[in-house]
């Protein structure tokens, strides 16, 4: 489907934002380059910044096409980047010691351009997907970028009201890593915990914000532990102890586990958070339910949101809204 | 000046500021029915309106639905999104349909009744003053801290057609006032902190079969399978929480 | 030609008034301060250690004891105890021996660090009413889970978990041995951690008899001298901890005198009557890291693998290097402690001047296992000076898994901080062997005392947990985020990795 009814469902959710920062991220949308990492970046100017992240590239491997990421004035939207996007393809011999070369090539360019280019931001970097997104109200972020041009077939969309780094592009959600895309309602209490659990593992925190530590923890647990979706989800808003002690024995050692060994990932204070990767998505809220989601699901189509109405912006005559429990996985996986 | 008493509103694409507006004008216009169509996300609806109206909504309206309302009737065809009737002082909202979480918080009088589930924390910090008691009837399930920190009123579960625990973890927790009143039997485990059980008595059930009476002719359910003494009623421990928390310096 | 006599330390008064002759101060005070003679109270402030059993004890509020009542002539440096340690020591020629923990005036860090706490971005929790877990669980993890699907399709943990130890609260109870303790003073403490659900140590003196059916909140402690310790010992303990160093005196061993080695002391420690009990600045099997591998292995084995093994470290420069190593052993937790940290008797000159605060050590700990990647393998625990929930939850939100509190135990059992430990003359019946003294202690009252305070702290630090909207304790370990600095200085900031106030 193509961008139009997200931009209205998002729309009609404006009172939840401040006009400060809209985004949205779709996957399949590349399909002339399904093997390229699709590397979007924010430039401040392209002289030297890019020149930067031009010769940073090519070293770890090739730039098969790159151009201006397409957009469209707006009249209550100010331009302050230029959205560029790369089709990068990593050279994974040069990556030694690594059972996932090609990814670990773009985390450590992604990582190292955000860190250490001044003037560059890497804000979306997977195969066949892409982050659209600036600081604006959701119609104009989608109008500037034309997502209704855009046809994917796993779509997020998320409307920010800021309080720590208000008008800054990159700090618009989805937040995006490798396959990764994130968007979250809420605020994330344990966030100096969950940064220091992830800069352990090598990833680096550069986006001033809380969010950014999802998709890192999502990529820590889901590609490099290997672990299920529904279990990141039970390490990152775990059960609690008494439920633990009542559950049945073999159930119980492996909560136990999951607790034990990935508390700092575990993830305190309110939010609702839906996570997508190309195969599929995964919502879920706090474990005491702080923040609202809401699920629709047709069978064929699975929407996930903070209200109800939003979905049937979309859908309108959808039978099955549901209000999934706290701290359980509703998970939609790509049906081909 | 008004021919009809009963005015229709299409809400489709209207803000809640100009759609209240419509409604306390049609209100001011001697308007004793009104039917909102096509509501979809709006906030507040009836936020504060102290009339003598009923307002038929179809559609989903958004956030604290009759929020400070005093006295009108809301019929929502439809669900709700989250705190219906927030700090409502009085009248009714009637929902065909389910809500979000914090329904009825810190209702202080009137009624709700929700024909299908409510969201977590469902009628957190009722309260109740003199003639005020504020009233929660669900008719199906209520997730966790259903009757959180609540001081006063009554809140009604029914589990009518469950199969599964229409009920989750943490009911009454920090109760002070009040009383909470399950269909069927609940186990100890489910309780909050500063809840406890309490005798079903005879004017307590008369209370709970007028509402449940009133409830199922609302949704045209048969009353006649819950005439019955089947309720768990849970209550504060006590009044005072907080006594016995602190040690003076 | 002789020094003369200093003056007072601390001068009695009776209001004469209000004194109803009952000599209640006669009986309790057991470094002889009152005299009855003939019905007349006769003081001498002289022996007066400031331990306030007279004043706890008199009926009529009719004791005032006032310290320092002779002024010396000012002096910045040349502060009176300067001069009185002078004095003692050209008297003398001897070290200066000390009680409880640094006396000095360093700043206090935990008191130039200010919590966090929730306002409308998100929702303070209240403790009272909704889920707030301090469950901990102290002991190694795996780096990651490993699983397997089985034929079913559904999926097997193949990850095996190491034995932790769980507490029901971060707050446990630190190594006091029965020797330098009171038998009731650990009897009392045994029953208040069982009771509250945590742990305590046993200290280097053994495990009595009496303490037995407590063994299982109890971790058992291996120090240089060994004593006590054989495979009876070892498996009694839920745990089990390698005592490297201590926070009050780093870098050296320690005595019992052989006053304190009573009868019943001699056989938990099994060594004869009487006789002093040394343990030597270093464990003699341990002169590296690797030996002390070796020594977490050989206590493993003893024990089949199945208990968690500690090691304490006193909080010395390089401290967290040395965790680092120890992480690496098959050790399953750290136990830092700070210079801060109590005693029942310390090289004056150790006391004060030797090792790091806790606060900061922890800090360096944390970070540096977690730039090695290896920080939740390994469970901290911080000791040293904690004196109140708000300490304990700046421990946490540094870095620390858990905490031991010594000397606030003891004084929820009646100590008063009079660091007169050493003599064996503990007039609270704490510090001593002396049956009369020991009697004092009721383990009763003891232990509900201290599990009072256990319980009101960890209300507290749930309370300040919910305020700061974290509703399980793993998400405040480590979280600086939730911390910042008031007045302290940039290297300060830094090594805490913390931010100033308003930052």
């Amino acid at each position: 489907m193509d961008g139009s009814a997200i931009k209205d469902a998002l729309s009609l959710m404006d009172e939840r934002g401040s006009g400060e920062g809209a985004g949205y991220v779709a996957y399949g949308i590349y399909p002339d380059f399904p093997d390229c990492y699709a590397l979007h970046v924010f430039f401040d100017n392209i002289v030297e910044p890019k020149s930067k992240v031009d010769d940073l590239l090519s070293k770890w491997g090739v730039i098969v096409h790159q151009e201006e990421i397409p957009t469209y004035e707006q009249p209550r939207l100010k331009r302050q980047h230029i959205p560029w996007r790369y089709f990068f393809k990593p050279n994974k011999d040069l990556m030694v010691g690594s059972l996932t070369p090609e990814e670990d090539i773009i985390i450590k360019t992604v990582m190292g351009i955000n860190s250490g280019i001044n003037g560059a931001l890497v804000f979306s970097s997977g195969k066949n997907m892409g982050v659209f997104k600036a600081a604006g109200w959701p119609e104009d972020v989608a109008n500037f970028y034309r997502i209704d041009s855009y046809k994917g077939y796993i779509w997020l969309a998320h409307n920010r009201y800021p309080t720590n780094t208000p008008g800054w592009w990159g700090g618009a959600h989805p937040f995006n890593l490798l396959d990764w895309s994130v968007v979250h309602n809420g605020e994330i209490t344990s966030y100096g915990t969950n940064r220091q659990y992830v800069e352990s593992n090598g990833y680096k925190c550069t986006m001033s914000t809380d969010t950014e530590v999802v998709a890192y923890l999502f990529d820590l647990l889901g590609r490099k532990h290997e672990l299920p979706e529904n279990f990141i989800v039970k390490a990152l808003a775990p059960h609690f102890w008494d439920e633990i002690d009542s559950m049945q024995p073999r159930e119980r050692e492996l909560n136990r586990a999951i607790r034990l060994t990935y508390g700092p990932a575990m993830m305190n204070g309110p939010f609702g958070i839906v996570v997508a990767r190309s195969d599929g998505i995964v919502g879920f809220t706090d474990r005491i339910k702080l923040r609202p989601l809401v699920v629709g699901d047709d069978g064929d189509r699975l929407y996930i949101s903070s209200e109800e109405a939003a979905i049937r912006t979309v859908d309108p005559d959808i039978e099955n809204i549901y209000m999934p429990k706290a701290g359980e996985p509703v998970i939609g996986r790509v049906v081909i | 000046m008004v021919l009809d008493e009963k005015v229709v509103i299409d809400a489709r694409g209207i803000h809640y500021t100009p759609l209240n507006e419509l409604i306390r004008q049609a209100v001011e216009d001697g308007a004793t029915e009104i039917v909102l169509k096509n509501v979809l996300g709006q906030r507040f609806i009836a936020d504060a309106l102290k009339a003598d109206v009923c307002i038929e909504i179809y559609g989903v309206p958004g956030g604290d639905l009759g929020m400070f309302m005093s006295g009108p009737v809301c019929i929502v065809h439809g669900n709700c999104e989250h705190a219906p009737g927030n700090t409502m002082d009085d009248g009714k909202i009637i929902i065909h349909g389910s809500t979000g979480d914090a329904a009825a918080h810190s209702m202080r009088g009137g009624k709700i009744f929700v024909r299908d589930y409510i969201g977590y924390r469902g009628g957190i910090h009722m309260k109740e003053y003199d003639q005020k008691k504020p009233i929660l009837v669900i008719g199906k399930s209520a997730h966790s801290f259903l009757g959180e920190y609540m001081a006063g009123g009554l809140i009604i579960l029914l589990g009518i057609d469950q199969k599964g625990p229409y009920f989750e973890r943490g009911i009454g927790s920090g109760i002070h006032g009040g009383r909470i009143v399950i269909r069927g039997t609940v186990d100890d485990r489910y309780l909050g902190v500063g809840a406890r059980k309490m005798e079903l008595n005879e004017n307590m059930l008369c209370e709970i079969h007028s509402l449940v009476k009133e409830f199922c002719n609302y949704f045209n359910i048969d009353d006649k399978p819950l005439m019955d003494n089947d309720y768990t009623v849970i209550g504060p421990s006590s009044s005072r929480p907080f006594a016995g928390k602190y040690t003076w310096e | 030609m002789s020094l003369g006599s200093v003056p007072l330390k601390y001068r009695i008064d009776i209001d004469r008034d209000q004194c109803m002759r009952c000599m209640r101060c006669v009986e309790n005070c057991s470094y002889g301060v009152f005299r009855n003679e003939e019905g007349k109270l006769i003081l001498n402030s002289r022996k007066c250690t400031a331990c306030h059993r007279c004043i706890s004890m008199c009926p009529r509020d009719a004791i005032s004891l006032k310290e320092r009542p002779v002024d010396y002539r000012s002096h910045s440096l040349w502060t009176g105890e300067a001069r009185e340690d002078i004095i003692n020591q050209s008297r003398t020629g001897k070290i200066l021996l000390a009680g409880m923990g640094n006396a000095k005036e360093y700043p206090v860090i935990f008191d130039r660090l200010v919590l966090d706490a929730c306002q409308v971005t998100n929702p303070s929790i209240d403790p009272l009413r909704e889920p707030m877990e301090l469950r901990t669980h102290i002991g190694k993890k795996p780096p990651r889970l490993e699983f397997k699907k089985n034929e079913d399709g559904d999926v097997d943990l193949i990850t095996e978990l190491a034995p932790n130890l769980e507490l029901e609260t971060p707050i446990m109870i630190g190594h006091m041995s029965y020797g330098a303790i009171s038998l009731n003073a650990q009897r009392s403490i045994a029953k208040a951690v069982s009771k509250v659900g945590t742990f305590m140590g046993t200290g280097e003196g053994g495990l009595h008899e009496s303490i037995y059916p407590y063994q299982d909140n109890m971790i058992v402690q291996v120090a240089s001298g060994r004593f006590g310790v054989d495979i009876n010992y070892l498996d009694r303990g839920a745990a089990i901890e390698i005592k490297i160093g201590q926070g009050a005196k780093p870098g050296i061993g320690g005595h019992l005198p052989g006053e304190k080695v009573c009868s019943d002391v001699s056989c938990t420690r099994m060594i004869p009557l009487g006789s002093d009990a040394i343990s030597p600045a270093p464990h003699h099997d341990i002169y590296s890291i690797e030996d002390l591998a070796q020594l977490v292995r050989g206590l493993k084995e003893a024990t089949q693998w199945k208990k968690p093994v500690f090691v304490k470290v006193a909080a010395v420069h390089n401290v967290a290097a040395i965790a680092a190593g120890i992480a690496r052993s098959s050790a399953d937790a750290v136990v830092i402690d700070g210079f801060r940290g109590g005693t029942g008797a310390a090289p004056k000159v150790f006391r004060d001047n030797v090792g790091i605060p806790i606060e900061a050590a922890i800090a360096s700990v944390d970070r540096k296992l977690n730039e090695q990647g290896i920080r939740n393998e390994i469970s901290i625990i911080a000791s040293g000076g904690i004196r109140n929930s708000a300490d304990i939850a700046k421990s946490i939100a540094l870095g620390a898994d858990a905490v031991y509190i010594g000397t606030a135990a003891l004084i929820a059992m009646g100590c008063r901080v009079c660091g007169s430990c050493y003599r064996g003359l503990c007039p609270w019946g704490i510090a001593t062997q002396r049956e009369d003294l020991v009697k004092r202690l009721d383990i009763d009252s003891g232990s509900r005392q201290v599990a009072n305070l256990i319980h009101a702290w960890t209300y507290e630090l749930s309370e300040l947990m919910g305020a700061a909207g974290i509703n399980s304790i793993e998400s405040l370990r480590g979280n600086r985020e939730r911390l910042r600095g008031y007045m302290l200085d940039e290297g300060s900031l830094d090594v805490l990795q913390i931010k100033p106030i308003g930052a």
